[in-house]
């Protein structure tokens, strides 16, 4: 049986294909996180601008994208990881040849930019500022929060629909996948989360436990392992909160609904999807 | 004095407040417009539409203004002046302790004024907190440990520098210590993130208060750890306590997680001004319930009338042994005005 996640993603890639380049950007761009937040970088408003130049003969190009964030002090370590992961995938397309990535408004934005594009490491452009930083580890740490932030919707949905606590301790990977949620986040969530098990490949057969933890080891007590990813998202959204309210501040992307624009909307005001 | 819908009198002692002075002509450098457009952006981020300020006055507004903010359009009883210094950032700091004597001279027994000391500059920082304790007679200090000093860009409490600091504290008196830690605002240094130092330092100095500032927020979870063990460990409800408004459910779950870990006695109101006004934070607070479902998460805490009074006053002013009573008589006795000098 094949998980229909696996489809989900199969599908994906071939519609991939038949699409204009700067979609395909986009759709990569997709799924490059926020790893603080386990947002994608896009729908955070995060990328400035996207373009392409190509060579004369037209077989390889250059992806140009630049990004900011929701401060000038923004930790840059968490800025390398978005940096790293938006070249990595946007390299993945096979008619890419290089991307290069430009981080504005940032008070570390020369050197952040330098490294990323000569694909230096972390650690020695900023030893100064984040001595015996291991950003594996950092990523590690995001990824078992990404986890658990996911893992947490799909058990609180499987609850809502009448299983019990003692259930999901034991439940089946396949009863997971078959559930139908209609709220649009939960359904999100859902394919985020088989998305991760896959990746750490701890779910690998319909039988494995779907709600294992991030070690692999089945849920001990109920209460107490709740208590804990509760706590994983309450320090998640403080950060994603701020960022959102910060990024509208810092470029005056304030809900205008209903408000009569202003001058300075005009003039300095963001439009961040709009080139899309 | 907070007065509550059904007449009841609540003495309000605001926690965390600022005098400072983020204007263009004290700034020294980029970082120091940076700075106060960050924090710009965190008042426009969760303030009310109708408590916004414009820019100009939110870097640099007067004494006059401050009082009128707190005490007269604002319900505080007494506020929390805690000193910042940015020397790296600003030609005569952010807000020196000297600021904010001067205003806490012109409005008398309104304010208590906390010092600032940074453990890198040695000998000195020793000096200074003599000299602030001689000439100020401080009971408090605010840490800011991602603050740079030339090519450090932050420190630790349990930093054998600070420690020496922190004995000298203990030695005058000086017992209660703030500690920032909370969103990075200046997140060079990871350790910025991390509130684990205040364990070691905690337990280090029973004898000292440590009062952490927004609760350690991105690091809820971590600081309930510490503030559980501790018993001198207390939290700051600055920054959390916005979210009453944006996102009140959110506001519940972080108030349902410190009552549970940490129970009502070691939480402390702050507005943070001029971040935000105490007005409709308090206003907030005092209205608000922890929603059903999250409380019977955590146990069935509740926000209870009695303990929404010791976060607004009662827990700082034991702190910094407030006699209650009796500043209640003597504010009432003399009603404020702007005229008082």
């Amino acid at each position: 049986m094949t998980a229909p996640i696996h489809i989900a993603t199969a599908t994906l890639v071939s519609a991939l294909d038949e699409q204009a380049p700067l979609e395909q950007v986009w759709a990569r761009l997709d799924l490059v996180m926020d790893p603080e937040l386990d947002e994608p970088v896009t729908d955070m408003g995060f990328i400035e601008a996207v373009s392409i130049t190509s060579t004369p003969d037209q077989n390889t190009s250059t992806v140009h994208v630049s990004f900011r964030l929701p401060t000038y002090w923004c930790s840059p370590n968490f800025a390398f990881l978005m940096a790293e992961g938006i070249k990595r995938q946007i390299e993945v397309l096979p008619w890419v040849a290089q991307a290069v990535v430009t981080l504005q408004d940032h008070m570390a934005a020369e050197e952040m930019n330098a490294a990323i594009n000569a694909g230096a490491s972390f650690g020695s452009v900023f030893a100064d500022l984040h001595p015996d930083e291991d950003l594996a580890a950092l990523r590690e740490k995001f990824d078992i929060k990404a986890f658990q932030r996911r893992q947490e919707v799909v058990i609180k949905a499987m609850i809502t629909m009448g299983f019990l606590p003692a259930e999901i301790l034991t439940m089946p990977r396949a009863l997971v996948e078959i559930a139908e949620f209609t709220d649009p986040e939960t359904i999100r969530q859902k394919a985020r989360y088989l998305a991760i098990l896959d990746e750490k490949r701890l779910a690998p057969s319909p039988r494995d436990l779907a709600f294992p933890t991030y070690q692999g080891t089945p849920i001990d007590d109920y209460a107490t392992y709740m208590g804990l990813l509760r706590s994983v998202r309450i320090n998640m959204e403080f950060s994603g909160s701020l960022c959102r309210g910060l990024k509208r501040s810092r470029y005056q992307e304030a809900d205008l609904s209903g408000d009569v624009p202003i001058l300075v909307d005009f003039t300095t005001r963001t439009p961040t999807h709009a080139c899309r | 004095m907070y007065v509550t819908p059904e007449g009841k009198e609540i003495f309000v002692l605001d926690g965390h407040a600022h005098f400072w002075d983020g204007s263009p002509e004290n700034q020294k450098n980029i970082h120091g417009k940076q700075f106060i457009d960050c924090f710009y952006a965190y008042h426009t981020g969760l303030s009310p539409k109708e408590e916004l300020w414009d820019k100009k006055k939110f870097e640099k507004y007067s004494a006059d203004d401050l009082y009128q903010d707190l005490f007269i359009d604002g319900p505080d009883d007494m506020a929390i002046l805690n000193s910042t210094y940015l020397s790296d950032f600003y030609k005569d700091g952010f807000n020196n302790i000297e600021r904010n004597m001067s205003v806490a001279k012109k409005f008398p027994n309104r304010f208590i004024v906390n010092g600032a000391f940074d453990p890198r500059d040695g000998e000195k920082a020793l000096e200074y907190i003599h000299f602030m304790k001689e000439t100020y007679d401080i009971k408090g200090v605010k840490m800011y440990t991602a603050e740079w000093n030339g090519e450090s860009k932050g420190w630790r409490l349990n930093d054998p520098a600070a420690y020496k600091c922190f004995e000298l504290c203990d030695k005058l008196g000086i017992k209660n210590i703030h500690v920032h830690k909370g969103p990075t605002i200046l997140p060079l240094n990871k350790d910025a993130f991390d509130v684990h130092d205040v364990d070691y330092a905690a337990t280090d100095f029973q004898g000292l208060n440590w009062i952490i500032e927004h609760c350690g927020l991105p690091r809820l979870d971590d600081f309930c750890w510490i503030a559980t063990q501790e018993s001198n460990v207390y939290g700051g409800l600055a920054v959390a306590l916005p979210f009453i408004h944006s996102r009140p459910r959110y506001f519940g779950e972080i108030i349902a997680e410190l009552l549970f870990w940490i129970g009502p006695e070691k939480i402390l109101f702050g507005s943070d001004y001029a971040i935000w006004t105490p007005k409709w934070l308090v206003e907030k607070l005092w209205a608000f319930q922890i929603p059903e479902d999250i409380s019977a998460e955590r146990g069935g805490v509740q926000l209870t009338d009695e303990i929404k009074e010791k976060i607004l006053g009662l827990n700082a002013a034991r702190l910094y042994n407030i006699d209650v009573a009796a500043r209640k008589a003597e504010f009432s006795a003399h009603p404020i005005s702007l005229a008082a000098e």
